[in-house]
This record gives structure tokens, sequence and C-alpha cells, in this order.
């Protein structure tokens, strides 16, 4: 397993001019995760791309943290249909189009 | 190039304050940024004008210039290079009109998702304004952004999909070799880190999303790791029993059927299926389903066996 790269969450604050309070606010409601080592603040590199998406949202897009959690929610489902439907969607592929799905077959 | 209404854009009149425009600008921003809208190629164009309509309009320099020649920009245009002319023959009256300061992927930069061409302005804009955007006083926070991500699709054949290759992509004139793993599905993205749009104030490039479409082979329809085939299946051989050949994504292999085979069988040949995605080794199966094919065009002698063949069933 490969350990975890972990960003200093003042340099990512410095970085895009955000307070580490928002950074824990997105933290405590679950969207990102958090280390303390010593006092310091550390973020896992691989929800900067999430939370820079957040930033852009609470600083760009005024939503409030609450709102942030919500979208978050719906988003990550409405991926996960997208996801399935795919699926489906090669799945009916075999179906159509002079598929080759008979009744009762044998296998 | 047509006049562009940034005021119809926001919403909003043409006496309306800062503040009004900034309301308007974050409420039509919420409801069509990229980010909220993924995949959604009109959300992405009407976001474009949004911010290009914020862009003039919450810039009170910008917004008094659009109003001065907006409708009639054709004429501003070549006010100005009248004005530049002028400029150059040495007597220096003015300066540089409207060309921006800043660099177009400042304002590229702040939102994700595009495909390709996204965050460019319109050519109404470069009229006016110039290519090169400042991007000032848009939220007045200056900050550094990832750069944005690109979308591509690529189209490739299922049997080509099957063996691990190369291929050269040309994106922003960019030519970017890429080998595609076997295995990869209809539909499936791949995400290639840093081959997006620059960063925005030294922020990380984007990444570039490639959707892969894999087209239908008219030998195999393919589910999961799975084929499946229809495969005609002569009379004789069906009932009395033999040996056929079929083919497969990794050549002709033989197959026995048995005696007695009725009309639909399918029939499972275990790793003759496609290459399972990044597990070097690994396949799915492939599924002979049995089409029978009856004669046609019977001789006389040939009826008479098969009248024979009838009476002894019947018997």
């Amino acid at each position: 397993m490969q350990p975890e790269e972990l960003i200093p969450a003042g340099e990512f604050c410095a970085f895009h001019h955000v307070e580490l309070s928002f950074i824990q606010n997105l933290h405590e409601s679950g969207l990102i995760g958090m280390t303390v080592r010593d006092g310091v603040v550390f973020l896992p590199a691989d929800d900067l791309p999430a939370l820079e998406k957040f930033t852009r949202w609470f600083y760009e897009l005024d939503i409030n943290p609450e709102g942030i959690e919500a979208l978050s929610h719906v988003l990550n489902r409405m991926e996960r249909l997208t996801e399935e439907n795919k699926v489906l969607r090669n799945r009916l592929r075999r179906f159509t189009n002079g598929g080759t799905a008979e009744p009762g077959e044998m296998v | 190039m047509d006049f562009i209404d940034y005021y119809k854009i926001l919403g909003v009149n043409k006496t309306a304050t800062q503040d009004q425009i900034k309301s308007a600008y974050r409420k039509l921003a919420r409801k069509h940024h990229p980010d909220l809208n993924p995949n959604d190629k009109e959300a992405h164009k009407k976001f474009q004008q949004i911010n290009e309509a914020n862009e003039v309009l919450s810039d009170p320099e910008k917004r008094k210039k659009y109003d001065q020649y907006g409708k009639d920009w054709q004429h501003a245009e070549a006010f100005e290079k009248a004005q530049q002319d002028a400029g150059r023959s040495g007597r220096q009256r003015g300066g540089g009109g409207f060309q921006g300061s800043g660099s177009f992927q400042e304002f590229n930069g702040n939102f994700d998702g595009g495909d390709g061409d996204d965050g460019e302005f319109s050519s109404f804009f470069e009229s006016l304004f110039g290519g090169a955007a400042g991007g000032s006083g848009r939220s007045g926070r200056r900050t550094s952004f990832r750069g944005q991500d690109y979308q591509a699709e690529l189209q490739t054949s299922l049997a080509d999909a099957a063996t691990t290759h190369q291929r050269v992509l040309t994106v922003n004139g960019k030519n970017i070799r890429i080998t595609i793993p076997a295995g990869v599905e209809n539909g499936q993205v791949i995400k290639l880190k840093g081959h997006g749009a620059p960063g925005a104030n030294g922020g990380p490039s984007g990444d570039l999303f490639i959707t892969f479409t894999i087209t239908e082979d008219p030998r195999w329809k393919r589910e999961g790791n799975d084929l499946y085939m229809k495969l005609p299946l002569d009379l004789y051989t069906a009932i009395l029993g033999g040996e056929i050949t079929v083919d497969t994504l990794s050549g002709k292999v033989k197959l026995k059927v048995k005696a007695e085979t009725p009309n639909g069988t399918t029939t499972r040949l275990k790793g003759k299926g496609f290459p399972v995605y990044k597990k070097e080794g690994e396949f799915g199966d492939l599924y002979v389903n049995f089409e029978i094919k009856l004669p046609v065009n019977l001789s006389e002698k040939e009826k008479e066996l098969f009248r024979e063949l009838e009476k002894l069933r019947k018997a």
C-alpha cells in the first residue's frame, strides 16, 4: 500500500487565500480528510481537486457550507447513476441491432 | 459576429448597481456552473456567456465602454483602429484602447469541466476589449487555481480495444501519445493528469479526460468482459454432432458440437472473451449461440430421404 501524501493545510490556505475554518468546516461535514500531526493540520493530496472545487463554490458562487455538503451528495449520486446508466446502455447494446439474446437459451 | 446584450444575459437593466450585477451573476453562475452541471455542454456555454457578461459589467471602465460603444461595436473597432494608426504615426493620443492587461488563462482557470475550447470569450468580446481579458474586479479575490480540464472523445474498434495499443491525439494543437490498455469499455473515461489547460496564477494544469467510444463489431457483442456471438450451424452437424470452427479475438478455435444440439443453444468458451482491463492474462468468456440453418432447394432424392425419416419417426 502506498503511503498517503499529505499537504500542510496552511500552505493550501496561503496559496488559495482561504481561511482554515472553511477547511475545518468541510472536514466536519465529511467532505474532505484531515490529519493533525504535532499540532499541524495536513490535508490528503488526493482531496485537493475536491477541495479546490468546494473553494470555488464557496468564494465564487457564494454557496454556504451546508449547500456545499448537499450539492456534493447530489453530484456524487448523479455520478453513480451516470455510471450505472453507462453499464446498462452497454448491456442493452447486446440486445439491439441483431443482438444474440434468445428466449430460453441454454448455457 | 452578433451584438451581445450583456445586460440581458445577466437579466438586469442598464441602471443596475454593481451589487445587483454581482447578485445576478452569482445566481446564474450557481445554476450553470460546470462543476454543478458535469458533461452538460449547454450549461457550459451559458456559463461562458454569463462570465463574459460579468467580466464586462462588473468592471466600471469596461462597462462604460460597453455602454458607449456596445451596440455600435463595429464603429468602436474602427475608431480604435484609427486611434492606433494615429499613435503609430507619432501623435500619441491617449494610448491603447480596449486591450486587457492580464492573461486569458487567469479567467479561464476558474472553472473546470470544459470541452477543449471553452472559457474563450466571444468574438464580440474580443472585438470590443481585445483577446486578452484582465479579469479584474470580478470578485476582488485573486487566487491561484488549477487549469481547466479538457474533454476528448476517442473512437476505437472492438478488436483494437482488445489489445494494448498506442494512439496519438491532437488536443489544442498538441500531439499527445497515449497507451490504451486492453479492455477499455465503451463510455469509459481515462484521465491524463496535467494535460489540460495551464493553471491560473501559478496553479497546476488541468487534466485531460478521454471518453472511449467502441464501435459495434459485426461478429461479437460485448457485455462487460464477455463476448456473445451467433453462429450458423447446419442441420446435419446439429443432429449428428461434429466439429466447427469459431472466430475468437485470438484467432480461430475448433469447437465440438454435441449430437442433437437444439436450436438456440448457447455454449461457453472459457477465457476466449475480452481481456479484463488492467489485469494482464485475465479474460472474459465467449458465448456462442447456435442458429440452426435448415437446408433449402432440396433435390427429389433428399426429399425422399426426409419422408423416409419422417415415417421412421412416426412409426
